[in-house]
């Protein structure tokens, strides 16, 4: 795949030398020339090239419209949004990915039509939330092409499920229980597992009954 | 009309200070001198904070707004801005001004209004030496 990345910071250098190492041909965007040079001298000459990459003249340059993939990962998210908007828009890039900074800002990045936004901090929230207790419901992962998202719940002393079979529990439609972790141990649950203080229910749900699950264990 | 305005340079500035005795203004800037710019007679809000922030637009009131204008020195914080007035906020008017005139040509096309300074003064430059 031809794979521009636009941003050649911290998250823009790895990324380019993961990709590189998988056999895509890869060009990192980026305006900084200082920035540059150290890049060429790590990524080499051609994976390289200095612009901006919102600027439809840098694009073009850098030949957008056979592009398979564009990864914004500047550390603006206006900036992000631009270039992917561009990319699709003007350059009728198929796939593009934009990293968003403030978590807020993911709906919007999905409105206007940007594939995948990677939330660092959202990322770390969500890693933070797991090692918190008594947080009962913890969103893991969105699944965002099938409108599913990976949950985990936490069974704390006063939760409505506990000594309830899993058969019993209900939960909204589209919404199951795929594994339970008990005592640091899984038990892949079946529709007789009995509830226990301090398990953790790991299971998909759709997105828009996000609601309705937090309810269920929290009541 | 309730007007929010995001960027409190020469012209966010100036806008407010023509509009205030007839509107409902608030101007939002992520820096606190540059409402000295404001007329010491000016009668709307200042909200600090950045206006493409989605919690400092509802501060500033976007909910109710019926009129936003994005003009901070930045396109593209300009162009976001004014996406999420539009697609989160539904203001029924948007104004963007966009600087580089190929960009605006594209958010023009997805439908923004836009003023772009660029191609206004290049048009009045080229009436003025080719009379």
């Amino acid at each position: 795949m031809y794979i521009i990345i636009a941003g050649g910071g911290k998250v823009g250098y790895y990324l380019a030398k993961e990709l590189l190492a998988d056999g895509h041909e890869i060009l990192v965007i980026e305006k900084d020339p200082r920035q540059v040079m150290q890049l060429s001298a790590e990524l080499g000459e051609g994976a390289v090239m200095r612009g901006m990459a919102d600027e439809t003249a840098t694009m073009e340059r850098a030949g957008g419209s056979r592009a398979d993939l564009v990864i914004a990962v500047t550390g603006e998210d206006e900036d992000n949004l631009v270039i992917c908007q561009v990319a699709r828009l003007r350059f009728k890039v198929a796939r593009t990915i934009a990293r968003v900074n403030n978590p807020q800002n993911e709906e919007l990045f999905h409105r206007l039509g940007i594939n995948i936004t990677v939330s660092s901090t959202r990322l770390i929230l969500s890693l933070i939330e797991q090692e918190l207790p008594s947080r009962p419901f913890i969103p893991l992962v969105k699944l965002r092409s099938i409108g599913m998202e990976i949950v985990e719940l936490a069974l704390l002393a006063n939760s409505p499920l506990i000594g309830k079979k899993l058969r019993d529990i209900n939960l909204p439609p589209g919404s199951t229980v795929s594994l339970i972790i008990r005592d640091e141990q899984t038990v892949v649950p079946t529709s007789e597992t009995v509830m226990k203080i301090g398990d953790k229910l790991i299971g998909f749900t759709p997105i828009a009954v996000e609601g309705q699950v937090e309810q269920a264990v929290r009541q | 009309m309730r007007i929010v305005i995001m960027g409190c340079g020469r012209v966010g500035a100036h806008l407010a200070n023509t509009l205030h005795r007839d509107h409902e203004i608030t101007i939002i800037d992520r820096s606190p001198i540059a409402f000295e710019r404001l007329s010491p007679d000016f009668s709307g809000r200042t909200v600090l904070g950045a206006g493409d922030d989605p919690d400092v637009l509802v501060q500033a009131g976007i909910r109710e707004a019926d009129v936003y204008c994005a003009l901070t020195n930045r396109d593209n914080t300009n162009i976001m801005g004014s996406e999420m007035a539009r697609e989160l906020f539904h203001v029924p008017r948007v104004i963007t001004r966009i600087y580089d005139y190929d960009r605006e040509d594209t958010y023009h096309h997805l439908g923004l209004e836009t003023i772009c300074p660029t191609r206004e003064s290049v048009r009045i430059l080229e009436a003025m030496v080719t009379p």
